[in-house]
Formats: structure tokens, C-alpha cells, sequence
């Protein structure tokens, strides 16, 4: 027996029509255990409910049994066996949580091991990164080092949360000297919107609301920043970019001659009527229409997943690019790319020859030069080095296979983000992101 | 450019990123299949298959683990489903291999552990080379840390110290011969938020989702379905309670809950105002240690 659900469900259900109101937030987070990180994030956790009786019972066990002094929440988030018996964090671990406003995705990258790896990845997708500092010990070399992977992977949206602020007796002066140092760091990046909230996440000062031990802080709560942050402009909505990821032609006696190209939106607004052009053959067609499942939809923005159908019959497969004739991504076979390499076991070389995949499309590439091996921490561009080892970042010059139908990774994080793959071993070895393509 | 118009809502970008993934699979990939036990995450990432490809068919097959211990209202679901939309069913049968000799019974007669083997014989028999798992990471601190493409060399071993990083939506299935690629569309999706897609899908599912009448015993502080499988013990009282289910696995180990929620809205109410996890309230096997699911998962578990 089964069991249909109401057919007015959606429309009766105040629970589906607060859902339908909420969006989605990803989040970056860095720091440490010393910083209080896993600490804020129980908080969050806790705050909003999307901590668990069994969670917390499982951890509080935990930590007696291992005579902790206070329950240590780092505990949620390391659940592998190799984290608990060395009491590290391995992984960037996803953690989620949501308010009425927003559904937030946490990636929880560990502070000390493989830092760069997970930073980058955690960053590779976030929305807003969350850095934490100590207010007793004020901006450390790490700081400043997420700060940068945060700049060099465009996340939109940066905080700064010094915490521990009831540990220098919520002081204006400790708080105001800190952030005026990483704003001043900030600026010789490239970070568009930076926060910096004064919070003591044990105490919960200034995390679901405005702590009343800091008057003089004017801002907002950190949640209450979380909320409302606005995100809907980050995305790209001028650049036309469809990767076309799987062509669907149904095998079917009731549906003939239907050929779809399948996808999701890297930016730009798709719709139907318009003009649009194929890379890389060059042809030109116009959009017949934009169907998802449940039947067609009048534009297409990221991050939809649609179909869109053209009014011509021309050669399109996996791994072409639907763009506006006017406005289309480089075609182009030479890289300039920042790399950061993400393989213990060999170093990228200069003659390398490795997989890379971009967008939906995979291609071959070697390794033509490289420029500098970039000093994360002084910012220094180090011209003598002759590869790159495992978390090490550098400015590369990639020749491909096949044409790659790339934009600057400044410009669009979808078509600008490639991954490197160990051919022999198939292994993820390094991220790029695009300086140039021509 | 920020008119409200171009934003979607949670749901909406789950729902397209778990679409994304599952082209990505069939496009990449030879021979995927779809891990279907008739619970409610199978049954959402069945939905999301066919919105995929429509108006094609869903390309790939499903496959049951069937450990023989089964609820009759799943089964019949199962069935039900799978005529409905014309796929092809594969049964790994636990009953099956115990008979051949391939698994022998656990002492404490639980399956969970023991489907692992017949889950990698299946795969093996039939070449898959990925694996669609309904698994998602706020069910489990194990699973918190798994890849949506998570890599199995050729004994379906899950190595969480040397996963392959995974940035933006670039995801890496190459392989081997022999190895296959796990695979989560619905890594990112909280179980409220499976609800809330229930919901608004109208996605029908199998009975015991919703409160009915059922004679339990309480073990361990779980209530549990007496059938054939689940026998009172001594000084067990048999009890009869309005209960429901939250997840469906093997019908020795799952475990019901008390609940009035006979609609999906009160099963969204209930879900938003609990204080215990799913598998915390409702699974045996995960009570066996810290590290149960990481153990199983290394194993070769979904």
C-alpha cells in the first residue's frame, strides 16, 4: 500500500511555504581548535537547533572519557577513526544548518593539516568565507593565509570574527586594533566585501544577537549577518555560459525527434528567442526553448539545471559551450592559470603531462612553463622555483589537447575553474584557476 | 540585476545541483545504477533521476540489496515503482547468497554487515562502475566527510584518509577497470529538506512513513516492529503504539517511532521540532561503536 501525499500539501503547508522562501548560503570556514572554531560552529549549530540530543550526549561522552575539560565540539565534526585516535582534523567535514531565511552549508576545512587542500576546496564553492582569530593573539600568520586563498579563489563575501572577546574584557581598542590590521591586509587583496564581528562564541556574545558586553560594537550579530548577507548579485547573470554536459535524445516510440542539450547554468539568462552561438564550432542558432521537467520556463539562470533546445539541427555535444554571438569565452588551447597543487606523492613539473577537465569538457595538457612559485605568507614571487609541491601555489602556462572555452576566473568561478587529474594514478592533484586564455 | 526573480530557493538548488550530478554520471560513466531500497532517500533520488532526463526514460537500472528482511509495504512499493516507470530491477539477495555459501549468518543475526559482500558481488557480476547511494552527509559524522563522487578501489574499500579532493562542481570518476565510483546526489540535503521535496513533488511513498497501529517491544530504548524477524524476548512486553517510521533499512535492526504525523505536513512538523537524529533514533547498527558507519563504509557499505 501507498500512500499519496495530499495534493494540496505544498500550498496548505506553512513549513513548504517558508521553505519555498528560504535560499542557500555556503560557507567557508578556517581557523583552528585554539581560534575556537569548532566552538562557533556548535554554537550555530546549537542556536538554531540543528544540534542533536544524540550528537551532543555522543561528544559529551567522548570528552569525559578522554577527561577533556569541557565538552569539545571538534568531536561533531571528527568522526573518522584516525581523527579521534590523533585528535586532528583530516577533512574538510559539511555540516548544515538553516533559519527561516536561509539554509547554510558549512565546509569546516581543518586549520593545521593539508590547510591549502582543504581551504581551496572548502573555498572552491563558498559563498562567504569565515575566518577566526584569537583577540588575545590578534592576526597570526594563518590569518593572513586563508585571507589569501580566500582573495585568490573570489570568494564574494569575507568575515572576520575575532573571537575570545570576553578574554580582553570585551575591549573596543583589542578589537578596533585588529581589525583595522586585517583590513589593511585586505585591501592589498582582492577581497570585495569584508566584516569583521567582535564575538566570544563560548559565551555566544554577538552570535544570534547583539551583545549587550559590547555596546560600543554597531554592527551586526554574526547570524544576523549570515542571513542577509546579499549574495543574489554575486552571480553572474551578463556572461551568457552554458556548458553542455549530456545531449538527451529519447530512445522512444512517443517522443520523436526530440534532441535536447542538458546542463546547468554557469551565468547569463537563457531564454527563449534568443540568439545564441556554440563554441567551439561557431555556429549560430536560436533558442526554441528552455524546458526542465516540469515543463518549459521562461529564463534560465544559475545555478538552474534546464534543457534547452535549439531551432536548428547542428553537431552539439558534451563539452561545447551555448554562449550570445557577441559576448563568448576565449577558444583557446594556450592557459595562464594559477595552480595550487594538491598531490603528496609527486611535485607538478615543468613537461608534465597530466587530465584536466573544465567545465564539462576534458582535455589533455602539459605543462609549458612556470612563471614563480608564490610565498603565501609574504606574498613574494619566488621566479627560480622549477615545480610545485603539494600546497604549494604558482602561476603556470598550460598547453591543451583540445581548445578549452574558458573566461577568467576573476570574472566567472564556473568557466574559469579547472581541475588537474594524474593520468596513471587518477587522482585529483590540482586546482586552476584562469589568469588568461588566448 | 537583483530582482527577486533570478534567485531560487534551497529546495530549487538542491534539486539542481543533485540533476547536475546525476548527468554528469551518465555521461561520464559506463554503466551506473541506482541503489534503490524503497526508502525515502532512494525514493527522492529516483525523482530527481527521472527529471533529469525527461522526457527520456531514466537510463540506468536500479538495484535492491535485499537482506530478506524485509517490511511487505516496501516490497510492494518497490514493485509498484519500478512497473510504474518501466526500469530494470537488479536483486542482490542476501537469502540468496547465504544459500550459495557467499555470506554466512551473523551471530546476532542482523544483515547489515553482511550485505557488504553481496552488494560487491552484484557490482561485480554486472560491471557497475558507479553506484548511485541515497546517503547524506548530515545523517552521519562518517558520511559528513565523503566525496560526492567517492572513489572504491576493486574490493569496494572506502579509504577516508586519501580522498581525492573535489572542487566547484568538477567531479573526478575516473577509474580503473575493477574499481567503480560511489556516487551522492543528495549529499547536501538534510533530512527536513528531503521532506519538504516529499512534499512539494507529491512523492507518494511506502505506508509506514506515516503514524499507523503497530505491536512493538522496546529494545534498547528503540521500539521495534514484532514480525517474523523481531521476536519478543524474555520480559519483553509486547505493546501496541501508534508509531511511524523515519528510516527504512533492514526490518531486524530499523526501529519506529512514536508518532501522530499521518501526513507529510505533520511529518515535516515533527522532523523540524525532534532533538534526536534519524539513524540515532531509529538504527541498532549504528549503536555498535563510535566508528560503526566508518567500518562498514571501509567495508565497502553504501
Amino acid at each position: 500500500m501507498t500512500v499519496e501525499t495530499d495534493a494540496d500539501a505544498g500550498a496548505a503547508s506553512g513549513g513548504e511555504s517558508a521553505a519555498r522562501r528560504m535560499d542557500l548560503l555556503r560557507f567557508a570556514t578556517a581557523g583552528s581548535v585554539d581560534d575556537g572554531k569548532s566552538t562557533l560552529i556548535g554554537r550555530l549549530l546549537y542556536d538554531t537547533k540543528s544540534l542533536f540530543t544524540d550528537q551532543l550526549a555522543a561528544v559529551e561522552a567522548v570528552s569525559a572519557a578522554r577527561g577533556d575539560e569541557y565538552t569539545n565540539l571538534a568531536l561533531l565534526t571528527d568522526g573518522l577513526r584516525a581523527e579521534r585516535e590523533q585528535g586532528i582534523t583530516i577533512d574538510v567535514a559539511y555540516r548544515y544548518f538553516a533559519t527561516p531565511r536561509r539554509k547554510f552549508i558549512i565546509a569546516d576545512t581543518p586549520g593545521h593539516i593539508q590547510y591549502t587542500r582543504n581551504m581551496v576546496t572548502g573555498a572552491s564553492t563558498a559563498d562567504l568565507a569565515l575566518i577566526l582569530v584569537d583577540a588575545r593573539k590578534g592576526l597570526v600568520e594563518q590569518s593572513r593565509r586563508h585571507a589569501f586563498l580566500c582573495s585568490l579563489l573570489r570568494v564574494p563575501h569575507l568575515v572576520l570574527c575575532v573571537n575570545k572577546m570576553d578574554l580582553v574584557d570585551f575591549s573596543q581598542d583589542v578589537f578596533e586594533r585588529i581589525a583595522d590590521e586585517f583590513t589593511a591586509f585586505a585591501a592589498k587583496l582582492d577581497v570585495p566585501d569584508l566584516t569583521v564581528v567582535p564575538v566570544s562564541a563560548l559565551r555566544g556574545d554577538n552570535i544570534v544577537s547583539r551583545s549587550p558586553n559590547m555596546p560600543w560594537y554597531e554592527g551586526p550579530a554574526l547570524l544576523h549577518h549570515l542571513e542577509r548577507v546579499h549574495i543574489a548579485s554575486d552571480r553572474n547573470l551578463v556572461d551568457v555560459r552554458f556548458p553542455v554536459q549530456y545531449v538527451i535524445r529519447p530512445q522512444s516510440t512517443t517522443v520523436t525527434d526530440y534532441r535536447g542539450y542538458a546542463g546547468q547554468v554557469a551565468s547569463g539568462v537563457l531564454k527563449a528567442g534568443d540568439e545564441v552561438m556554440v563554441l567551439p564550432s561557431g555556429f549560430t542558432s536560436r533558442i526554441a526553448s528552455v524546458e526542465t521537467a516540469d515543463g518549459p520556463v521562461a529564463e534560465a539562470f544559475p545555478p538552474m539545471s534546464v534543457t534547452v533546445r535549439l531551432t536548428d539541427e547542428i553537431d552539439i555535444s558534451r563539452g561545447d559551450m551555448i554562449c550570445r554571438p557577441n559576448n563568448a569565452p576565449a577558444v583557446a588551447q594556450d592557459i595562464e592559470a594559477m595552480v595550487c597543487w594538491m598531490d603528496e606523492t609527486r611535485p607538478l613539473q615543468v613537461g608534465g603531462k597530466y587530465a584536466i577537465k573544465h567545465t564539462t569538457r576534458s582535455a589533455r595538457a602539459i605543462v609549458r612553463g612556470l612563471h614563480y612559485r608564490l610565498d603565501i605568507n609574504s606574498l613574494h614571487r619566488d621566479d627560480s622555483a622549477g615545480e610545485l609541491r603539494l600546497n604549494e601555489i604558482g602561476r603556470v602556462r598550460l598547453r591543451t589537447t583540445v581548445p578549452l572555452l574558458a573566461d577568467e576566473y576573476r570574472r566567472n568561478r564556473t568557466t574559469g575553474g579547472f581541475v588537474i587529474i594524474d593520468e596513471t594514478t587518477n587522482r585529483t592533484v590540482g586546482a586552476g584557476m584562469i589568469v588568461e586564455a588566448g | 540585476m537583483t530582482a527577486p526573480a533570478y534567485q531560487v530557493s534551497h529546495l530549487d538548488a538542491l534539486e539542481a545541483e543533485s540533476i547536475f550530478v546525476m548527468r554528469e554520471v551518465v555521461a561520464e560513466m559506463e554503466r551506473p545504477v541506482l541503489l534503490f531500497s524503497g526508502g525515502k532517500d532512494s525514493i527522492v533520488m529516483l525523482r530527481l533521476a527521472q527529471k533529469a532526463f525527461a522526457p527520456a526514460n531514466v537510463p540506468f537500472p536500479v538495484m535492491h540489496v535485499d537482506t530478506g528482511h524485509n517490511f511487505p509495504e516496501v516490497l510492494e512499493y518497490r514493485d509498484q515503482r519500478v512497473a510504474e516507470l518501466g526500469l530494470h530491477l537488479v536483486v542482490a539477495s542476501v537469502p540468496d547468497a547465504l544459500a550459495r555459501g557467499l555470506v554466512r549468518e551473523s551471530p546476532d543475526g542482523m544483515r547489515n554487515r553482511i550485505q557488504t559482500p553481496v552488494l560487491l558481488a552484484a557490482v561485480e557480476q554486472h560491471r557497475f562502475d558507479a553506484l548511485f547511494g541515497g546517503a547524506r552527509r548530515d545523517e552521519e559524522k562518517a558520511r559528513a566527510k565523503e566525496r560526492v563522487f567517492s572513489f572504491r578501489d576493486e574490493f569496494g574499500q572506502w579509504d577516508p584518509k586519501n580522498q581525492r579532493p573535489e572542487l566547484w562542481a568538477l567531479y573526478n570518476g575516473r577509474h580503473h577497470p575493477g574499481e567503480s565510483i560511489r556516487v551522492f546526489p543528495l549529499s547536501n540535503w538534510t533530512e527536513l529538506d528531503v521532506w519538504h521535496y516529499i512534499a512539494r513533488e507529491r512523492i507518494p511513498l511506502p505506508s509506514i512513513y506515516y503514524a499507523h497501529e503497530r505491536e512493538v517491544i522496546e529494545r534498547d530504548g528503540m521500539l521495534y516492529a514484532v514480525n517474523e524477524f523481531v521476536r519478543p524476548r524474555a520480559g519483553e512486553e509486547l505493546v501496541k503504539e501508534r508509531v511511524r517510521y523515519r528510516t527504512v533499512g533492514d526490518a531486524s535492526c530499523t526501529a519506529a517511532v512514536r508518532s501522530d504525523a499521518d501526513t507529510v505536513e505533520k511529518v515535516i512538523e515533527e522532523v523540524a521540532a525532534t532533538r534526536i537524529t534519524e539513524r540515532g533514533a531509529t538504527r541498532g547498527d549504528d549503536r555498535v561503536s563510535e566508528a560503526a558507519m566508518e567500518d562498514r563504509k571501509r567495508e565497502g557499505y553504501f
